[in-house]
């Protein structure tokens, strides 16, 4: 009997044994995958198309069925949008950098930073 | 100020550890130390392969099932865990691997898939006891996943704990409805508990006594209860659950302990989990065999789709003369 292996009970549909399992394959040839797209999904009327995930397609138009068959299978949507990850540009190479800081020193862009009277009212 | 730190560890580490330490999320983007990307890819893909090979034990009733409300009912379960496959795949994907890779892994048997998977499915009360209690053991496992400190994983995990709920309701009550009819009924219901209970016990893993590397998965958030803590709750919640359903779990070690206020009960035999996740279980070969069958059997699908993609770019790009 083996123990002390390595065993992350979040395989999520059980343990799953992780010591000697390799995570990658090196050198294994990606070149056939299809490309890849993002998901953008308005979930009723009146409200925007929010990012809900990506997936491979040949084409748009297979993106957007399998769009439909992977991220509205209860009702989740009204309108999707599939858009090659390719082709967008992001602000920056990671989540957080002086990109954003203009913003960080004018407080006086809300609201809440003006002292009004307190018998001033609908202000 | 911040020179002390510095000199300790490199600066993305240190917002890396910063993210970890106030419990945020870390993007696709972000600096990760290489271990940490390595755990989660491996992690997520096992969890991915877990859910198209979770497809087989119950799509082998698709047919036999009982009336046409369960055959739209199942099918639609089995058509979530495929989706649930392919958001796991994206998420890993985020990660820098790529979905063709790790199916390769798959079907080459260097990468694995929950051992729950390699029990039969061999009467139809077996649906319901995989909704209720394989599906159970999962949402157990999954739902703190929601929090896991990879945004990519957590959110990919968030629509599948809600897809799971249905799961394994439907499957309470497809035992529920044997339990109340024929004697024979209800022996079919007994018969499944008798022979699922424990492969779902053994879901959560060796006792916390002999897993020895969640450590480094606890400090990184991907981890958050230990193995016994996942299968103390469980229990816990399983037990009234099949005492509403007139049951017997088939343990006769368990009682309620009113000290620590929870169920006690007997361990499942490491002897066989392992003997399982080895490859000795009863359906190991058959479940490889199928999805390799069926990735093969696909190609031309594949291909065909990637041919007709290419003609008709290749179409668009032409200068529009007259085509009749
Ligand atoms: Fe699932
Ligand atoms: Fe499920």
């Amino acid at each position: 009997m083996s123990t002390g292996s390595d065993f992350q009970a979040e395989g999520g549909h059980g343990a799953i044994p992780t010591e000697g399992v390799p995570a990658r394959e090196p050198g294994h040839s990606a070149a056939r995958e299809w490309p890849l797209w993002e998901v953008f999904v308005r979930g009723r009327r009146g409200l925007s198309h929010v990012h809900a995930g990506s997936l491979r397609a040949p084409d748009a138009a297979m993106a957007l069925r399998n769009a439909r068959d992977v991220y509205t299978r209860r009702q989740e949507g009204v309108s999707i949008w599939v858009v090659p990850a390719a082709v967008i540009t992001a602000s920056s190479p990671d989540e957080k950098d002086s990109f954003f800081d203009p913003a960080g020193d004018k407080v006086y862009r809300h609201p809440t930073f003006y002292e009004i009277p307190a018998e001033v009212q609908h202000l | 100020m911040s020179d002390v730190d510095a000199t300790e560890a490199p600066a993305p580490q240190q917002e890396f550890d910063a993210l970890i330490d106030a419990d945020s999320r870390i993007e696709p983007r972000d600096w990760m130390p290489e271990a940490y990307r390595t755990t989660l890819v491996r992690q997520i893909a096992q969890h991915a392969h877990s859910e198209i090979i979770g497809m087989q034990p119950e799509g082998e009733w698709i047919t036999r099932a009982p009336s046409l409300q369960r055959k739209a009912i199942l099918m639609a379960k089995v058509q979530d865990e495929a989706g649930h496959g392919l958001y796991l795949y994206s998420a890993a994907e985020t990660l820098g691997a790529s979905r063709d890779e790790l199916l390769h892994l798959l079907h080459a048997g260097k990468q694995k898939y929950s051992s729950i998977f390699n029990y039969p499915t061999l009467s139809w009360a077996d649906v319901g006891a995989i909704g209720w209690l394989v599906d159970g053991a999962a949402i157990t496992n999954q739902v703190p996943l929601c929090r896991c400190s990879y945004g990519p994983y957590a959110r990919a995990m968030v629509r599948i704990c809600k897809e799971e709920s249905f799961h394994q309701r439907q499957g309470f009550e497809i035992l529920h409805t044997l339990t109340g009819g024929t004697p024979e009924q209800k022996a079919m219901a007994q018969d499944a508990l008798d022979r699922w209970w424990y492969p779902s016990l053994a879901m959560f893993g060796p006792p916390d006594s002999d897993s020895t590397h969640s450590e480094q998965s606890m400090r990184w958030g991907i981890k958050r209860f230990s193995n016994d803590e996942l299968r103390q709750k469980f229990v816990d919640m399983t037990v009234p659950q099949a005492e509403v359903l007139g049951l017997r779990i088939p343990d006769p070690a368990l009682r309620w302990d009113e000290d620590s206020g929870h169920y006690r009960f007997s361990e499942p035999d490491w002897e066989e989990f392992w003997a399982v996740v080895k490859g000795r279980g009863p359906c190991n070969e058959q479940r490889m065999t199928h999805r390799r069958r069926a990735h093969d059997e696909g190609a031309w699908v594949r291909e065909a789709a990637t041919a007709y993609a290419a003609k008709r770019a290749a179409a668009a790009s032409q200068p529009t003369a007259s085509v009749a």
